[in-house]
């Protein structure tokens, strides 16, 4: 899911605004379009999205900086989201957590040095009966213990 | 013959492997040159059992669980035989969780494949729009009305009245919105039945437009469920090409279209007015009410919001009747509700019974206590702003009003068991952080409040002043309560004065009797 993000271009950015921005209420489902293509939703593309749907810079980016979703750099080249919601905390995703953080060397909501991984907490993947619950690059798992978010961090560092 | 065998593809099953075992039948299969059919249906909802796969035999449908990809060369050769197996539990229907249950709105769900509407309707599907399509708009309201369906987002409001409502708007546009937003943690119901049953909300939104007079419809769903995502909007394009969804309606003078959109990790966007705001393509700022969306919503038209859950439950009621539904229940809580057990539970998953099973029956028996065999100490029931609950209120019913009266709420229907190794003041602080984070920040109670609440419980937990400062948490709840615009700063109190209510002994030092309560709202 992160590997294979094309580098910003504005005329590849101008071409996803133009495909979306005939819809109704369209600023989402733009954000979402630029970040699917280019991994994050660069800068520059802020004020054309605002010039093709006749809205102010700042409605832009007050929409862009209010979701937890759009990510103003890319990730790293790879993305575990820990689940930190009340379930997934009941069933042991306290621990679990402390642990990836231990083994990446990275706090919940950040990347690595080396750009591998970056950890982030996510609330409530609805995986709440195979508690606790990871996704890693869009990848769900459930039923996390010790060795399974080992794994999972050992994958993700690869 | 070929055999037919099914392997979940809900999101519950993927994550313990259910993609991998669905690939090692496959293999399996043309290692040895046998003839099977694999279909990818919903879970049907005992997730310990995930992946749990079925085999169609003319007894009915066998199923077997847990299974991993190491069982399956043997499960295959014990399906060609006699059907023998460690971990054969039976004829699926037959299963006593199962069984146990009152399967309304879920009938389908884990039954059907949900990638198919001829598959739907040979299960009973589109026969509530087809006797809609015969009715009034009147005679639709009146079974809503009858069937004293309740909002089941949480709020629980009766989803008759909201129709009427705009159906006698005056209106150039109307719209049918779907709040698919299901951000309480414990609750997976929404996702469950977007992705084993689409067609079912899709059928009781087209009800919705047909009744109000709308012809565009929105699925709100949050970008945390991809494969929920993918179903609806393949369930989309398949209602399209059968007639289902677009113009002439199943032969009617009708239209009616849906389109899927993503939230963006907000959760403040489950709240109406927010989602409104973020689905015309701004921040998910809370809007004051009135006006409500029922007079002034998407786009400033007239709309229908209503949960998946009650749009889910809509075909069942105009295929069997109001009464049909309304006879299930107890007090003003008519029909059924998909119950979700969660968290550190032994037989965790989705259980439809009728309102009015207790907690203690639904955590206890049904839920077989913790997985970690430990005691059940609390158990918060109705997502990050729903109370937490002690044993000694396990008698409680559930039903909207006799949550309430014992200030709790049902919500979305989750329930989250933990053992007795929570620490409480830890959960409280942890409602009043999500609440700091998840604020849209329109109003300052939800806004300062949760953050001064989070500075007041680390001074509790690092043993300043503890009486004193838990009389401010105790203020700060019920200015939150009363001053908030919306549920999340006014219902974050729930989880923190229960917390504070029932395991007082968590918080430290002799602080003397408990509040009596959070104070009775309006």
């Amino acid at each position: 899911m992160t590997v294979g993000y094309e580098p910003w271009d504005k005329a590849r950015g101008a071409e996803i605004i133009a495909e979306h921005a005939g819809l109704e209420g369209a600023t989402l489902v733009i954000l979402h379009a630029l970040q699917e293509a280019f991994g994050y939703v660069p800068e520059p593309a802020i004020p054309m999205v605002a010039e093709a749907l006749n809205l102010s810079r700042a409605e832009v980016h007050g929409v862009f900086t209010f979701y937890h979703d759009f990510r103003k750099a890319p990730a790293g080249r790879h993305v575990l989201k820990l689940c930190r919601a009340e379930a997934c905390q009941a069933a042991g995703g306290d621990r679990l957590a402390a642990r990836a953080e231990a083994k990446l060397g990275v706090a919940l909501g950040n990347t690595t040095a080396d750009e591998r991984v970056t950890l982030e907490p996510i609330y409530c993947l609805g995986l709440c009966a195979t508690a606790p619950s990871a996704m890693l690059d869009g990848r769900v798992v459930g039923r996390l213990d010790e060795a399974r978010i080992d794994a999972l961090v050992a994958e993700a560092q690869r | 013959m070929t055999m037919r065998i099914y392997v979940p593809r809900d999101a519950a099953a993927v994550a313990v492997g259910a993609d991998d075992v669905a690939l090692a039948f496959a293999q399996a299969a043309s290692a040895r040159g046998a003839a099977i059919e694999i279909v990818r249906n919903g879970s049907r909802g005992l997730c310990w059992l995930e992946p749990m796969v079925e085999l169609s035999t003319a007894q009915g449908r066998i199923a077997f669980g847990p299974v991993t990809t190491s069982d399956v060369p043997a499960l295959l050769d014990a399906m060609a035989g006699n059907g023998q197996h460690a971990l054969r539990l039976g004829v699926t229907d037959e299963i006593p969780w199962l069984k146990r249950q009152t399967r309304l709105t879920f009938v389908r769900c884990g039954v059907v494949d949900p990638r198919s509407v001829d598959d739907y309707r040979a299960h009973g599907g589109y026969k509530g729009l087809e006797r809609a399509l015969t009715l009034t708009s009147d005679q639709i309201l009146a079974d809503v009305t009858t069937s004293g369906l309740r909002g089941r987002g949480g709020a629980g409001f009766p989803t008759g009245i909201k129709w009427k409502t705009v159906a006698q708007a005056n209106a150039d546009r109307k719209y049918i919105v779907c709040n698919a937003d299901e951000g309480d943690s414990g609750t997976f119901a929404d996702r469950m039945i977007m992705e084993g049953d689409p067609f079912v909300v899709i059928e009781g939104m087209t009800i919705a437009g047909i009744t109000v007079g709308a012809t565009k419809g929105y699925i709100y769903i949050r970008s945390e469920y991809p494969h929920a995502v993918e179903a609806m909007n393949a369930a989309i394009v398949a209602a399209r090409s059968a007639g289902l969804l677009g113009k002439w309606i199943g032969g009617s003078a009708h239209e009616f279209d849906l389109e899927v959109r993503v939230g963006a990790g907000a959760y403040v966007c489950g709240e109406e007015t927010s989602l409104l705001e973020s689905l015309e393509g701004r921040r998910g700022i809370v809007r004051a009410k009135p006006p409500l969306p029922a007079h002034k919503g998407l786009f400033g038209r007239p709309s229908v919001i209503n949960n998946v859950l009650s749009f889910a439950a809509i075909p069942f009621i105009l295929d069997n009747g109001a009464k049909a539904y309304a006879d299930f229940g107890m007090g003003r809580s008519r029909g059924t509700m998909p119950i979700q057990l969660a968290g550190n539970i032994k037989y965790g998953g989705l259980f439809e019974t009728a309102f009015g099973v207790t907690l203690g029956e639904l955590v206890d028996e049904i839920g077989g206590g913790t997985i970690t065999g430990r005691e059940v100490r609390a158990v918060q029931v109705g997502g990050p702003l729903g109370a937490y609950f002690p044993r000694a209120l396990f008698d409680t019913p559930f039903d909207y009003e006799a949550f309430a009266a014992r200030d709790g709420l049902i919500g979305h229907g989750g329930i989250v068991v933990f053992d007795d190794t929570v620490d409480m003041v830890k959960q409280a602080r942890f409602a009043m952080e999500f609440c700091a984070v998840e604020s849209c920040g329109k109003c300052t109670p939800c806004r300062i409040g949760s953050t001064r609440g989070v500075e007041t419980i680390n001074k509790i937990i690092n043993g300043e002043r503890v009486a004193e400062n838990l009389a401010v948490v105790e203020d700060l709840c019920n200015t939150m309560k009363f001053g908030s615009l919306c549920a999340l700063g006014g219902f974050t109190p729930y989880p923190v004065m229960s917390a504070l209510k029932h395991f007082r002994e968590d918080f430290g030092g002799d602080l003397g009797p408990a509040p009596a309560t959070l104070q009775a709202a309006e």
